[in-house]
């Protein structure tokens, strides 16, 4: 069934400040078939699918549509060659139809061009008709369904008959049947010989679809096969669970003696109209170490920035006994509630030092200088760091200083949204044993989301499933163990 | 759509034919001061094409203003050019130094291209001032030639050109360009994605609105007279402007022209206020950009539309 090979990435490389993002990719696209990228979040994937769509300039290898290396080109050039994108997330023009919006992928890139012409606007509706948009093409996109909304892009993506069609996440924040309509589609993209590459976090999604995949980790191409060989192999099992599920029985806090620190409940959050969290319902006890898990885009980050204070949502949150909705996210975070993002959201101008200072900004002067020494022990590669700019830490640096600065707020609760991620296993065990040091040198209650259940386990009282924007499984790491180490990726 | 659209036809026409009767009615200082309104609201129009279309922030319209209307007055009081021919060397040499500005100032990002071209103003005003015995300096300088001394026909010169280039600026905003020009104002890497090159579209833009303000600058100077540093270059002026597009609505071109029109006629009839004139205007601007930042003809065209 699979054809020519269309596309050729050969030898990829891609560093962003101190932080290598893709190393050595090779692979190839062939014609009439769907290839599926899958890799943890932070793997490298989505670098890939910019640099092969010349959004991001890579700085070594070469990537050749049809034996031509289009490496660094313009993404414009880039798309006129054959390749076509469908984003995650899409910004329509607002202030035009559907159809319109369809039409504008039907333009030439010309300056002279004033009017569309007739066939424009036909084969823009014919379009719009094949992926089901034929009833709304006149309505303007804010009116539009989410799942509407993709289909547009998936319109404007292919309106002008490319070789190389690159979907990111292409079931994100689509129901069930949706996603079955979606996956026709695409299929109907590969029976019309193009290539087709799915860029996904899990291979559960892709499997039905993908002919074959190609899983990514820190940057390089760890495994190739269908996606059963790809979902048995040893080395993705490892970097999606992290090895065997090791379960430690914790002495832990009696739950129902300890005072509750966070209280959760009923939390809704919307992002237009895909539901990113469904009644989301937890608790974090004094003292006890929670983790949530679940993959990429289960709606963890969310949850955090609703705790935060940084998205608005429905339900509400109580921090020992004070509802943090009418607070800013300042006042959150200086009411000991401390947020390590998974994006670090460091200073990356300033240096290691300034980035901690202004962690500790709050407090004395005796009282910082102890806190720093604290942090410096915890993390000692920071103090031999100290005047490097931010940005060119390496990512387990970086992750360093992101828990480091936030250590330096005298945290009540720390967050740590995916400490873990894009790091190698060695800066994974140094990870871990600071956070056991946390554990027996502080009092502190840590909120942990992980998706790598290997590393989270070992630091949990008690463990949250999240799946889709729902909490579907809650007990302690024993039993997570038992029941759920299967079934899990 | 189509429906809006025709509306907003018939809607011009009608105030295009009330205007044009206005010299039956009103005296010849009300024609001067709606004259330049009209001129101003040709400067607002260019301004929104690169702002409400291509999504820049230009805060020199009045560095594309100045180019023409210099060009203009130099090139009519030194060399005796007629009036035609200096016009349209204006629209030359505000195109030529648009693009000398806007090719590398499109390479920054964000605030970086607003700032180029508020630096390129002070330039300007500062070559102006420099160069005093070319260009008269702080003081101005007279140009020998004016478009007429009838305060009648001037005004009907005004509003001629203000319907040309509002028909042609809102035609272009309307046509295929101007669709892949919003894309690329709002979605950069989303317009490059679907093979259009950006920048190309992005500095023939910033190119049109420099041929409308060059033109636009040179016709105020043989409308007034006179060119001066403080009608046709300095930053006030590139506020004025600014301010008067944001007032009538962003991405609506013909809302710049309302807005220009509104702020000039209002700072006239609140003259008696003395000082506080000016103070007034720009509450009213303020409370306009704050509660309905789509502007006064945005807020009327796209009720219920929001994100």
């Amino acid at each position: 069934m699979s054809g020519a090979v269309r596309l050729q990435v050969s030898g990829l490389g891609k560093r962003f400040g101190g932080v290598v993002a893709v190393k050595n990719m090779n692979f190839e696209l062939r014609a009439g078939e769907i290839t599926g990228l899958i890799g943890p979040n932070g793997s490298g994937k989505s670098t890939v699918m910019s640099l092969i769509m010349g959004l991001v300039r890579p700085n070594s290898g070469a990537v050749k549509l049809d034996g031509v290396d289009i490496a660094g080109w313009p993404a414009h050039r880039i798309a006129r060659a054959g390749v076509s994108i469908v984003f995650q997330h899409s910004r329509p023009l607002q202030r035009q139809t559907v159809l319109e919006n369809v039409k504008l992928a039907l333009l030439p890139d010309s300056l002279l061009q004033l009017a569309t012409e007739a066939t424009a606007a036909q084969r823009a509706r014919a379009i719009a008709e094949r992926v089901g948009l034929g009833g709304v093409l006149q309505r303007h996109p804010w009116t539009l369904p989410f799942a509407d909304l993709r289909r547009m892009e998936l319109a404007k993506a292919v309106a002008r008959d490319p070789k190389v069609v690159l979907i990111d996440e292409p079931f994100a924040g689509l129901t069930t049947t949706e996603i079955r309509v979606f996956s026709d589609l695409i299929r109907t993209l590969r029976d019309e010989g193009r290539a087709v590459l799915l860029v996904d976090h899990s291979v559960k999604s892709v499997a039905a679809l993908a002919d074959r995949v190609i899983a990514m980790y820190l940057g390089e191409h760890i495994a190739e096969g269908s996606a059963d060989e790809v979902m048995q192999n040893e080395t993705v099992r490892r970097v999606y669970i992290g090895g065997a599920i090791e379960a430690v029985e914790r002495k832990g806090v009696a739950a129902e003696a300890a005072a509750t620190l966070l209280d959760v409940d009923a939390v809704e959050v919307f992002y237009g109209k895909a539901n990113a969290l469904d009644r989301v319902a937890l608790r974090v006890q004094q003292d006890e170490f929670v983790s949530i898990v679940g993959l990429n885009g289960a709606g963890k980050t969310t949850l955090f920035n609703a705790i935060s204070g940084l998205v608005p949502y429905r339900g509400a949150i109580r921090f020992a006994g004070r509802d943090l909705k009418s607070l800013t996210a300042a006042a959150i975070a200086r009411a000991g509630v401390v947020h390590c993002p998974e994006t670090r959201e460091l200073f990356g101008y300033m240096s290691v030092r300034e980035n901690l200072d202004l962690g500790g900004g709050h407090l004395s002067k005796a009282e910082r200088e102890r806190q720093l020494a604290w942090v410096f022990d915890l993390f000692p590669i920071l103090e031999q760091r100290q005047t490097q700019a931010a940005r060119t830490l390496s990512g387990g640096e970086q992750q360093m200083l992101t828990l480091g600065r936030a250590l330096m707020m005298q945290p009540k609760l720390l967050i740590l949204d995916e400490p873990t991620l894009g790091l190698a296993p060695v800066i994974l065990g140094q990870l871990s044993k600071a956070i056991e040091r946390l554990r027996q040198e502080r009092s502190l209650t840590l909120l942990l989301a992980e998706q790598n259940v290997t590393f989270a386990l070992p630091h949990s009282d008690r463990v949250y499933v999240l799946d889709h924007g729902r909490i579907t499984w809650h007990g302690d790491p024993v039993r997570f163990a038992q029941e759920m180490s299967t079934g899990y990726l | 759509m189509a429906l809006l659209r025709s509306r907003i036809v018939w809607i011009g026409a009608a105030v295009v034919l009330i205007a044009a009767l206005l010299p039956f009615w009103l005296s010849a200082y009300l024609l001067g001061i709606l004259t330049a309104a009209y001129y101003f609201g040709v400067f607002a129009m260019a301004w929104d094409l690169l702002f409400g279309f291509a999504g820049e922030v230009n805060f020199g319209p009045t560095f594309l203003i100045g180019l023409g209307a210099y060009t203009a007055a130099i090139l009519n009081s030194t060399f005796g050019l007629p009036i035609p021919l200096c016009v349209i060397a204006a629209a030359f040499a505000a195109v030529a130094g648009g693009i000398l500005l806007a090719v590398p100032a499109l390479r920054l990002r964000g605030p970086y291209f607003g700032l180029v071209t508020l630096v390129a103003v002070l330039l300007l005003q500062n070559f102006v001032v420099i160069f005093a015995s070319v260009t008269g300096g702080e003081i101005g300088m007279t140009v020998p030639d004016v478009l007429s001394i009838d305060a009648s026909v001037n005004y009907w010169y005004a509003l001629a050109f203000l319907v040309v280039c509002a028909v042609l600026l809102y035609g272009l905003s309307r046509s295929a360009v101007g669709l892949i020009l919003q894309a690329s104002g709002q979605d950069a890497v989303g317009a490059a994605a679907l093979g259009f090159n950006v920048t190309k579209h992005k500095v023939a833009a910033f190119c049109v609105s420099a041929l409308f303000s060059g033109t636009a600058g040179a016709m105020l100077i043989f409308y007034m007279g006179t060119a001066s540093v403080d009608t046709v270059v300095d930053v006030a002026i590139a506020v004025q402007i600014i301010i008067a597009a944001v007032l009538g609505g962003r991405r609506t071109i013909l809302g710049a022209a309302l807005g220009a029109v509104f702020l000039i006629v209002a700072n006239e009839f609140l003259r008696p206020l003395g000082q506080l004139n000016t103070f007034v205007v720009a509450a009213i601007a303020l409370g306009v950009i704050l509660f309905f930042p789509d502007g006064l003809l945005g807020y009327a065209l796209h009720r219920g539309e929001r994100e």
